[in-house]
């Protein structure tokens, strides 16, 4: 993995003992403390208990749920160019508050990712400000503009940890396709929005009664998956390693099973966004709930949680993409599309696990190991030598999403008022805990 | 031995024409290095001039302008003695199809004896030979061969290494649009080396495994051990973002440079066919240094080409029967 995603590291040998371990890597989930030193977790498991850990400083975790940091492949901030709506370190702060330890931070900024250079200035940066590791993923296309493939070998050298053009799909697919078998000789990820930007021109939600009635002009589930199918085909000729940053609909999910059925490289995932909410929460014009994609029929939202159930969905993003009143308080078809979600992701996700969707252990695979594994860096798991990045969660703890308790310095959430049941107590990145519940409760700042 | 070499009637080549690698026998290719082998010598005496072509025309007829293999094909045929004249054909102004079979029409009634021949297009070269009545050589068509470039190629290497069984020929760079890249490949396989292709993904033909199974996209792995690091030019047009982001990015990763020759062979020599993009595909100090065998590339190319032109124009002695040459 990139050395730039090195944070300070706390050397102290500390015990976190009494937690409910859920580790996605070994497949276990019980009872059993983490023993880390040097930022590094050095033990595991039910067997490190107080008796077992000989001087190390304990953390009685009282049964709250211990389980790996969680890795959000999906997240825009402001910086550089846009920092007026969020910077890296707000951004960080946010994602500590919600259990995130890596953020893999988009390209579209001004000046886009698309040269080493800025590569290294996100990674100082990130290094300077941020309390989280931090990770870009640079363009695909020079100035995300679909046209020349960026430098992706040089980028890679620079800490790139994948490629993407944000926001946007690659439109070509003569661009697309040597992209692909260029960045499979570097092995980098491609990963795609996947919507067909002519067959979505000018609309703004998802297309069906709902838009006809109030009178927006809709985008077609076919948007997505004409180019994922096509995408799917280039994978077949390029060997490339391609990812659906996320999915939508109920017809994409059935693309996925099929390529991977196949035996294609292909991944997927898909927003919390798209799996709690749907295309009624727009309600009045509400701008907070216009995404991209758009957020779908309920039937799609279902297939969505069955396929991350089952497996075909590999990871779920937050898709954090800070918006201020600027871009947010307008007539629905002008205002900007994006939500944040860095803080609510872990709290939001656990509503599946409570709703009897997934279990922890799938939980936490899609929010830590499987993006680990798909960008090849650290983290996803609790085994001894793995880097002390990880959550303790309240599960039962409830609390209301308020724009004051949110850290982001942007408030498009989409579940503001909402009640979640599920809490993060305690974050740690580098055995350094960067975000504490006790403190916030207690008025102080939990973070250098 | 040269004395049957050298000996105007007795012939090399089986075909009339000369449009690629892929018909040689290897007994034909042998020949014709031995032969070529000679014209080395000859080069390198004070009095250059021979007699063999002595009142034979050769048209150099280029669609696609060339300075070093016009001028080492012009050079050859007139150091044999031919009468030799370069026609280059601008393609812009006229329609392609009619213009080559019309060219072919109109040359042939010139009379000429050797027509070299090159073209943008693979296969035009083949065409063009159907419709005329004399021997033709391809200078290079298209994508596909440039079979005096590997020709000239094959005796630089028998010159330094002394055989092909079994060396190391690591060909690399733009192998999707090298017409070198291909004649290279059948004339070296032919002869026994063993070839590896080393390139971007992009700049690859679809199934390379197919021309040649020994196939690297990381250059280090590819020139591991190599006897022989054939480097091939970049078209500036393929430069940047198309087929690789950039001229930086492509010399970091497969330009040559002292770093990732280290890897190959210590006696590895290093070619180019040129012209060459210095801080590119190679780096000036290794383009210039001791293992660099490029300026004797050029050397043997006037050679091969005098051996090529001897060749075919004994086989129109046999053919022909008329004019003052038959004896």
């Amino acid at each position: 993995m990139s050395a730039s995603m090195h944070l300070p590291v706390d050397p102290a040998r500390r015990a976190f003992i009494n937690a409910r371990l859920v580790d996605p890597a070994s497949g276990y989930e019980g009872p059993g403390g983490v023993l880390i030193e040097n930022g590094l977790i050095r033990a595991a498991g039910p067997e490190v208990t107080a008796d077992a850990v000989g001087d190390a400083a304990l953390v009685d975790c009282r049964g709250l749920i211990l389980l790996p940091g969680l890795i959000d492949m999906r997240v825009f901030t402001g910086e550089p160019g846009y920092e007026h709506r969020e910077t890296l370190r707000t951004a960080s702060l946010a994602a500590a508050a919600g259990g995130v330890t890596s953020m893999i931070v988009m390209p579209d900024t001004d000046p886009v990712i698309d040269d080493a250079a800025l590569v290294d200035f996100i990674l100082r940066r990130a290094r300077d400000t941020a309390i989280v590791r931090v990770a870009p993923m640079a363009a695909i296309t020079r100035g995300l503009k679909g046209e020349t493939m960026s430098e992706i070998g040089l980028l890679r050298e620079a800490g790139a940890v994948a490629l993407t053009d944000g926001r946007r799909g690659v439109a070509s697919a003569r661009v697309l396709r040597r992209a692909m078998a260029y960045a499979r000789d570097f092995d980098m990820l491609i990963c795609q929005h996947v919507e067909d930007a002519d067959l979505a021109a000018g609309g703004v939600m998802h297309e069906g009664e709902l838009a006809a009635r109030l009178g927006l002009p809709g985008i077609p589930p076919q948007a997505e998956v004409i180019m994922l199918e096509r995408d799917i085909r280039l994978v077949e000729l390029t060997g490339a390693r391609y990812h659906a940053m996320q999915i939508s609909c109920a017809e994409s999910v059935e693309v996925i099973r099929r390529a991977k059925a196949r035996g294609l490289p292909v991944s997927c995932g898909v927003s919390i966004n798209h799996l709690l909410l749907n295309e009624h929460d727009i309600g009045a014009w509400r701008t907070f709930f216009k995404l991209s994609p758009p957020l779908r029929s309920e039937a799609d939202r279902q297939a969505l949680v069955a396929g991350l159930a089952d497996g075909t969905i590999d990871v779920i993003v937050s898709s954090h993409d800070p918006q201020g009143a600027d871009s947010k308080r307008l007539p629905f078809a002008e205002a900007a599309f994006g939500a944040i979600g860095l803080q609510t992701l872990l709290s939001a996700a656990l509503s599946l696990y409570h709703a009897g969707a997934i279990s922890l252990l799938r939980l936490s695979e899609v929010t830590s190991r499987a993006p680990a594994r798909l960008l090849g860096i650290e983290g996803g798991t609790l085994a001894a030598g793995a880097l002390a990045d990880f959550v303790l969660v309240d599960p039962e703890a409830s609390w209301r999403v308020t724009p004051e308790s949110l850290l982001s310095s942007a408030k498009n959430t989409p579940f503001e008022d909402r009640v979640f049941e599920g809490r993060v107590v305690r974050t740690v990145v580098a055995g350094r805990t960067v975000f504490s519940l006790d403190s916030v409760e207690n008025g102080q700042t939990a973070f250098s | 031995m040269q004395d049957a070499l050298t000996d105007e009637r007795a012939p090399i080549l089986k075909g009339r024409h000369l449009l690629g690698v892929a018909d040689l026998t290897i007994e034909e290719i042998t020949a014709l290095l031995d032969l070529a082998e000679h014209y080395v010598a000859v080069n390198r005496r004070r009095k250059k001039r021979l007699s063999i072509l002595e009142g034979r025309t050769q048209i150099n007829l280029f669609f696609e302008p060339s300075t070093r293999t016009q001028s080492s094909f012009e050079l050859a045929g007139k150091r044999l003695g031919a009468d030799v004249l370069n026609m280059a054909v601008k393609v812009s102004s006229i329609t392609k199809g009619e213009t080559l079979i019309d060219t072919a029409v109109t040359l042939n009634a010139m009379g000429p004896d050797l027509l070299v021949v090159r073209h943008q297009h693979s296969g035009a070269v083949a065409l063009l030979a159907q419709k005329v009545s004399c021997a033709v050589i391809n200078a290079g068509d298209g994508r596909h061969e440039h079979p005096t470039q590997a020709l000239l190629d094959a005796l630089t290497i028998r010159r330094h290494k002394g055989r092909f069984e079994n060396l190391i020929v690591a060909i690399c760079g733009d192998i999707l649009h090298s017409r070198v890249a291909r004649s290279n490949i059948l004339l070296l396989q032919k002869l026994g080396a063993h070839v590896r292709l080393v390139a971007p993904s992009t700049l690859l033909p679809p199934d390379a495994e197919r021309l040649c199974p020994d196939v690297h996209t990381d250059m280090r792995q590819g020139l591991k051990g190599a006897d022989v690091v054939m480097m091939l030019r970049l078209q500036k047009e393929r430069m940047n973002g198309a087929f690789i982001p950039s001229t930086r990015e492509y010399y970091r990763f497969f330009g040559l440079d002292a770093d990732k020759l280290a890897v190959a062979k210590e006696d590895a020599i290093v070619m180019h066919p040129g012209p060459m993009n210095r801080g590119v595909e190679i780096a000036s100090r290794i383009a210039d240094g001791p293992r660099s065998v490029i300026r004797e590339q050029v050397e043997m190319g006037v050679a091969v080409r005098m051996a090529v032109l001897d060749a075919l124009a004994r086989n129109e002695n046999v053919g022909q029967g008329e004019g003052g040459e038959a004896r």
